[in-house]
């Protein structure tokens, strides 16, 4: 027949990948092996440190018990968090709470006090409370934003007329939620739990300042003392593990359903439950919860800074550790975005499964703790690259590495809004498509690219673990300067620069809070 | 036998009122209507009757029960009374057996007998039990509604556009089948729907709703050929809207003397006609003479505008042909009474 002639005469062979997505492929696998660079180092250190070895060191009680601790913060953590999440979002979010609006604000506000800051206010009240307790209810405070955000957005998306239509098919009000709003949450239950699983692995100053040993403090108390580096480095293999575990734990939990709303059309306001005599009842668990999470905080730090009086604020040594945070938070935050850039588009724009597993491979590499990503930084300058160790580079590709996700998450959404039509408009009008690429899609997701920037520069703030170990000679950040002097137990000296950190983290804090939103669409 | 009562039920929104004053009564066994256009309060009703919302005032009796007034309210999952949305509002994170059997409370093996009975009673595969709502069809998704919805075992349906969301021939079908199922479990039926075609097809009781009030509640026949005014008239279909002069049940109109359904009335009204009650003769035959002022052809019919004598037209659809064009003299025969606006 003619017509089959004709179609295999007009069948091209498929194109190539134009130039610029294969350039842009080629940098973000390039970026990916960097980010995997850790990871990669603690399986050859165990390979090269040989089995029986690294069986003795696996298998002794000192790891047993870290591992008990572990299992045991985690445990008790996640479950409180959760429900308290679970009830603060629904209050604030599907009741008629009064001032909910300014609840939900000071749910989020804890996350702009670094979790040590935390552990640093709760001690200063209470100077015996330490171990499992303290750890758990410190825990609590820090990280439970981190399931509050994801829910109360889940809650703003779910569509109220399921509830109504399983209202109609005979369930009472608590069924439904149990059974209709529950299982819609699990996404966000999910993530959250993860993301407050992993900082409960990764967190050193928090449990070091009430000496509870976990994994990560005890890699760095090896590190610090010893410099035994066969012993660190299978306690990071052991820490590794256990971050795979509830890597693994969350992705058959979350399955791989849709949740989305089926109809067309917009969904009604979800309906708002009125709480009646039990509002002021309800009231206390918001403003409890403000209590510990942002009332210790402060009562400690005004305690400290008027005991200290002007004395504290030494404006040569705060002002240089102000300004070098500065230049290295904003290093850290363009180096991290530009890095996500490349994958960031490609997602968007080229989604194939390689751009999927590329994306796997940031996330998965951004789950190391920080302190597994210092220790193979600094072994790996050490001994093939001494010209790098403890110097910029390798201190921002450390920041890259554990921050990327964020950055990534911003662009990714920014870069999906600009129709891929004005980037084919501006290669019709002549522009090569790197030109193009950048003329139209990079312009236009300017706001999500700051957006990155200061995302990961709230995280580069905070971050102390890392920076400890790898900051160049001199260097002396905020965060560090708050570590080195409570190590001195110059609590009135260390808390300027607390105040500092939680300065400049509320308006960050305040962008992710409206940044939740906007997603959710309100 | 009454089975569902409203009582003046009105219901605002800010300072919109969604309902202003609702009377209504259902028999046991029948289906009713309520039609309007979209924003007219038809929805809202509805929820009042699920139980999703509370009337600010007035009643709804159900089956000798109280189920809401100004003070209090049965809470919906306390109704017995089923409801399909327009969109099926399916629960994303089941698959359809879950979806089917959400409501019911028995043992496994009688709930899976059951779910099966009803997914042939909705004329559903069973191989789709296992498939997530995401999977099926909008008419597919429709089905299942319902079938979750009768598997409680109903006293009153509620249908809130349940067709609307589906292509045209898909909706008929559709249509027909749930008017079946709900036919043969002899359920009570409530339809809310913005479409007069699809509101006058399925019920025996029909009311015309506009701005949160009944303007006409009747059946089918009753509100389509005895409108209560222009707007219900032209909201059912198509009416040719007349001036006449009326005397003993006989009206002077631009198409000439016709006989009117009222023979009290006398004096200057306005009649109303069906366009079938109106033929167009090409080659004389009974009737008054008009001109043909414009004609689109659009397949099986033709949209024509005809002009009576002294500048009075009125549009038609009538039944293409290939002889008839613009400017041509015609013959306008009108079959049956005309309807007259008091």
């Amino acid at each position: 027949m003619t017509s089959t002639t004709e179609t295999r005469i007009t069948i091209a062979p498929r194109p190539r990948l134009p130039a610029a997505s294969s350039w842009t492929l080629t940098i973000a696998v390039v970026v990916a092996l960097l980010a995997l660079l850790p990871l990669g180092f603690v399986l050859w250190a165990t390979v090269v440190t040989g089995w029986e070895t690294a069986l003795q060191l696996i298998f002794r009680s000192r790891v047993g018990d870290l591992l008990v601790n572990t299992v045991l913060l985690v445990v008790l953590t996640i479950p409180i968090c959760a429900v308290l999440g679970v009830s603060l979002a629904w209050l604030t979010e599907r009741s008629d709470l009064p001032g909910a609006r300014f609840w939900s604000w000071l749910c989020v506000t804890p996350l702009a006090v670094p979790a040590f800051v935390h552990s640093y206010a709760w001690i200063g009240l209470w100077p015996g409370f330490n171990g499992l307790p303290a750890g758990v209810a410190i825990s609590v405070v820090a990280y439970f934003p981190f399931l509050y955000l994801p829910l109360s957005a889940a809650f703003r998306l779910l569509d109220p007329a399921l509830e109504d239509q399983a209202a109609s098919l005979g369930l009472a009000p608590f069924a439904v939620f149990r059974r209709v709003v529950l299982p819609q949450l699990r996404l966000a239950l999910c993530g959250g739990a993860l993301l407050v699983g992993l900082h409960l692995l990764a967190e050193y100053g928090l449990f070091a300042m009430i000496r509870f040993d976990t994994f990560t403090t005890a890699i760095i108390d090896q590190f610090q003392s010893t410099y035994n580096g066969v012993a660190a480095y299978m306690l990071a293999l052991v820490l590794v593990l256990c971050c795979f575990v509830l890597l693994g734990l969350e992705a058959s939990l979350r399955g791989r359903s849709r949740y989305a709303r089926l109809g067309p059309g917009v969904a009604r306001r979800p309906k708002i439950a009125r709480l009646g005599k039990w509002k002021y009842v309800a009231l206390l668990l918001p403003a409890v919860t403000a209590a510990f999470a942002l009332g210790v905080p402060v009562l400690t730090l005004s305690r400290w800074l008027i005991a200290g009086g002007a004395g504290v604020w030494r404006l040569d040594e705060v002002g240089l550790a102000l300004w070098q945070t500065l230049a290295i938070c904003l290093i850290g935050g363009l180096a991290t975005t530009a890095a996500a850039v490349p994958i960031a588009w490609l997602s968007v724009r080229r989604p194939t499964r390689a751009s999927r597993f590329l994306e796997g491979c940031y996330y998965l590499a951004s789950s190391m703790p920080g302190v597994v990503v210092a220790l193979a930084l600094v072994t790996i300058t050490v001994r093939a690259m001494l010209p790098l160790y403890q110097s910029v580079a390798t201190i921002v590709l450390a920041y890259v590495v554990m921050f990327l996700p964020r950055a990534l998450v911003s662009l990714r959404a920014s870069i999906a809004q600009v129709p891929v039509e004005i980037e084919q408009a501006a290669a019709s009008l002549g522009r090569s498509p790197g030109n193009a690429l950048l003329a139209t899609t990079i312009r236009l997701a300017a706001p999500g690219a700051a957006a990155g920037v200061a995302l990961s520069s709230l995280g580069i703030m905070n971050e102390l673990t890392a920076s400890q170990m790898l900051a160049p000679n001199g260097t002396r950040t905020l965060a560090m300067a708050f570590w080195a002097l409570t190590g001195e137990i110059d609590y009135a000296g260390a808390a300027p620069y607390a105040v500092l950190m939680v300065a400049f983290s509320l308006p960050l804090t305040f962008l992710l809070h409206h940044q939740s939103k906007k997603i959710a669409g309100r | 036998m009454t089975f569902l009562t409203l009582t003046s039920l009105r219901k605002q929104y800010g300072s919109v009122a969604a309902l202003d004053g609702i009377d209504l009564s259902v028999t046991a066994g029948s289906r009713t209507a309520i039609v309007g256009p979209s924003g007219c309060g038809k929805t809202t009703l509805l929820r009042l009757v699920a139980g999703f919302d509370a009337p600010d005032e007035g009643g709804i009796v159900f089956a000798g029960q109280q189920l809401a007034d100004a003070r209090s309210q049965v809470p919906a999952h306390k109704r017995g009374i089923g409801i399909v949305a327009q969109d099926g509002c399916l629960f994303p994170h089941l698959t359809i057996r879950q979806n089917i059997g959400f409501g019911l409370e028995a043992e496994a093996s009688v709930k899976n007998a059951r779910i099966a009975q009803l997914m042939d009673m909705v004329g559903l595969d069973p191989a789709m039990l296992a498939r997530k709502p995401d999977q099926l069809s909008g008419g597919q998704q429709q089905r299942v509604a319902l079938a979750r919805a009768l598997a409680r075992k109903p006293r009153l349906m509620l249908l809130d556009e349940p067709f609307s969301a589906l292509d045209t021939g898909l909706r008929a079908a559709t249509r027909k089948a749930v008017t079946d199922v709900l036919t043969a479990a002899g359920i009570t039926t409530l339809l809310v729907t913005h479409d007069q075609g699809e509101a006058l097809a399925f019920a025996d009781q029909v009311a015309v709703m506009r701005a949160g009030k009944f303007a006409q509640v009747g059946s089918p026949r009753e509100v389509y050929s005895r409108p209560v005014d222009v707007a219900t008239a032209a909201f059912l279909g198509e009416a040719i809207v007349l001036p006449a002069e009326v005397a003993d049940g006989r009206a002077q109109s631009p198409l000439g003397v016709l006989p009117v359904d009222d023979i009290a009335y006398r004096g200057k009204a306005e009649i109303m006609l069906r366009p079938e009650q109106i033929t167009v003769a090409q080659n004389g035959g009974d009737g008054v003479f008009a001109t043909v002022a414009e004609i689109n052809f659009c397949g099986p019919i033709s949209d024509v505008r005809i002009t009576l004598g002294d500048a009075f037209t009125f549009r038609l659809d009538i039944p293409s042909r290939e002889t008839l064009s613009a400017g041509d003299r015609v013959t306008i025969g009108v079959a049956g009474a005309a309807h007259l606006f008091r």
